[in-house]
């Protein structure tokens, strides 16, 4: 059973004039997949990610994730989806300033009501799952853009969810650390978790397994 | 599907709030600091004034409120009148008074010395009194000893403080003397704790005898009267017919202690002015909060968005900047409430006033902080909770 399921998809934005951002999708992804969503900019592959991991409802048509319809559930029962199932890489890391490396991490799993002692254990296991078991008392500011990065990582993982969502993860690198980023994404999918890549880089979307192409709002 | 509900533990919700403000030291500060100025400047005018009322309730108690002075009204020519001889007997008659004073306003002048010219007496006067008044008044002897039956009939005086103070007499070491219209008195003590009595505090009190073999007959021109508390209101109803039968009107008769109540009165309105105040700069101070906290929100987009992809409701966010602002408003009320407390100790050290901050203003102070803080944290509160997530991690771009 799929772990994503998209039937018919549809998003508009209210105009004037509306934009139609999604137009039909159709898309299955399958556990322990790794799948890079590749177009051009304006294509509408970052909604899609937000209708993917449940940031956004679309305006017709069905997402499922992991087996809960996102038009059914209420934006706290959302949340709690988010929460629990799913992880997010962004290409602005966006990790706290002033914090270190592994509360950075365990802010992952501050929304689960983890406790703060178990909560560090598993961000430390993070940590060394991403290569970082040397950095974890550094301040997130003191680290490089690809160390911040594996952080960012990290805390997407952190709380072992069904799907990681990774918004150009590597746009923000130079060409080795990029290359690091993806070896580890390869690594973490072939410890079992599923990974979306949105990217617009072809070259990067070329060493993922499977690829699905957007243009206009539509698969191709 | 309640496996899949968000929450956030109580302690990490103070926790995330705390991350806001500590990673914007400067601002926090800065912000916080509006309101301890406006929370100092509340606790220490209400911890001022309960010192100052403090310090007052105790001089009343020395006091007494049982004091009635009586003097004379004005003259048929305006000038003061005089009691008449026996009024100091006539009111010892009436039964509740427990004991009568009398003093009387010599006319001459009093001088530091004969060279000083007649017409700079530095507004003193000498008043001669009888033995028992410092006991009457409730005064007390700052150094020597007061004109006792012992000395009554003796050239020599004792000073009231401000008069002490502006015929340069500090001490008693040596013999020190004052010229009286042809007279050399000797002092022998100078009485303090006359602030109710501002015309013995500015005079030299001699013993009646020994004025009269000076200067001739004096009259009495105030009696001081310690009378049985509850028949205060009694016996001022009868004081101006028995000291004077004949011209009853020409009686004046006041209570000291009522100065001291309109002193309060006075001090109390001053206080709710200052209050007043105090509460306009808290005002600002949390108009302030809540603009900082509108400018952290719009700043803030992103982290508002990272948070909602980590799971956060929009309750959790609300609650963030919420406790943000309570936090911020919070600790600004407890440092200026120490501020405030600090403020009145150093005054009340300073003033030789005993210090008492009620622990009513410390404790609402830091409410009232906290208050602002809730109210000022509402609308960005709310505000960034109504950011639609897919919005807030668009962020900028």
């Amino acid at each position: 059973m799929p772990v994503l399921r998209l039937r018919q998809v549809h998003k508009t934005y209210p105009g004037p004039p509306p934009v139609e951002a999604i137009r039909g999708v159709d898309l299955d992804i399958d556990p322990g997949e790794m799948v890079a969503i590749v177009g051009p900019s304006g294509s509408g592959k970052t909604t899609l990610l937000h209708l993917m991991g449940g940031l956004d409802r679309p305006s017709s048509g069905l997402v499922e994730i992991n087996g809960v319809d996102v038009s059914r559930v209420s934006d706290r029962e959302l949340s709690g989806l988010r929460a629990a199932k799913l992880g997010f890489v962004f290409q602005e890391f966006f990790l706290l300033a002033g914090v270190t490396a592994l509360d950075n991490v365990a802010q992952g799993l501050v929304y689960r009501a983890v406790p703060p002692r178990d909560r560090r254990k598993l961000a430390a296991v993070a940590l060394e799952k991403v290569g970082l078991g040397d950095r974890m008392t550094h301040l997130s500011t003191r680290l490089s853009g690809g160390e911040r990065q594996r952080v960012g990582i990290a805390r997407a993982i952190v709380g072992d969810p069904a799907i990681v969502f990774a918004d150009e993860p590597t746009g923000n690198l130079d060409s080795v650390t990029s290359e690091e980023i993806v070896r580890l994404l390869l690594d973490l999918n072939a410890g079992g978790s599923t990974i979306v890549v949105i990217t617009h880089d072809l070259d990067l979307a070329s060493r993922f397994p499977r690829r699905v192409s957007m243009r206009d709002g539509n698969l191709l | 599907m309640t496996r899949l509900r968000s929450r956030l533990r109580i302690g990490d919700a103070f926790g995330l709030a705390w991350l806001g403000l500590k990673a914007r030291p400067g601002r926090s500060v800065l912000t916080a600091l509006g309101i301890a100025i406006g929370i100092a400047a509340i606790v220490a005018v209400v911890g001022i004034s309960a010192s100052g009322r403090a310090d007052l309730l105790d001089q009343l108690d020395r006091l007494g409120t049982n004091l009635i002075r009586v003097g004379p009204g004005q003259g048929i020519l305006g000038g003061p009148a005089e009691l008449p001889e026996d009024a100091p007997s006539m009111a010892a008659r009436i039964g509740p008074v427990e004991n009568v004073s009398a003093a009387g306003l010599v006319d001459v002048t009093i001088r530091r010395t004969d060279l000083i010219p007649e017409l700079e007496t530095g507004g003193l006067s000498l008043v001669a009194v009888d033995p028992n008044l410092i006991e009457v008044l409730g005064a007390s002897m700052g150094m020597g000893r007061f004109v006792d039956s012992g000395l009554a009939e003796m050239p020599v005086v004792v000073l009231g403080e401000v008069a002490a103070e502006r015929l340069g007499i500090r001490n008693l070491e040596n013999e020190r003397l004052i010229y009286a219209d042809g007279w050399w008195l000797s002092v022998v003590g100078i009485a303090s704790d006359l602030d109710l009595h501002p015309d013995l505090e500015r005079s030299a009190m001699v013993g009646f005898p020994a004025a009269e073999a000076m200067f001739g007959e004096v009259h009495p021109t105030a009696l001081y009267l310690r009378v049985i508390p509850e028949a205060v209101d009694d016996i001022t109803e009868v004081l101006p017919s028995t000291v004077n039968p004949e011209n009853p009107d020409r009686v004046e008769i006041t209570r000291p202690a009522d100065a001291l109540a309109a002193r309060e009165a006075a001090d109390s309105a001053l206080t709710q002015l200052l209050i007043a105040l105090g509460s306009v700069a808290l005002l600002v101070g949390g108009v302030a909060i809540a603009n900082v906290m509108v400018m952290s929100v719009l700043e803030r987009r992103m982290e508002i968005g990272v948070r909602r992809a980590l799971g956060a409701t929009r309750r959790h966010v609300r609650s963030q900047f919420l406790l943000e602002s309570i936090m911020l408003a919070g600790s600004g009320g407890l440092v200026g409430a120490g501020l405030g407390a600090g403020i009145t100790l150093g005054y009340a050290t300073l003033r030789g006033l005993r210090l008492d901050v009620p622990v009513e203003a410390l404790g609402g102070a830091v409410a009232a902080a906290l208050g602002i803080g809730a109210i000022a944290g509402l609308y960005p509160a709310s505000r960034a909770s109504r950011i639609p997530p897919s919005e807030a991690v668009r962020g900028s771009r």
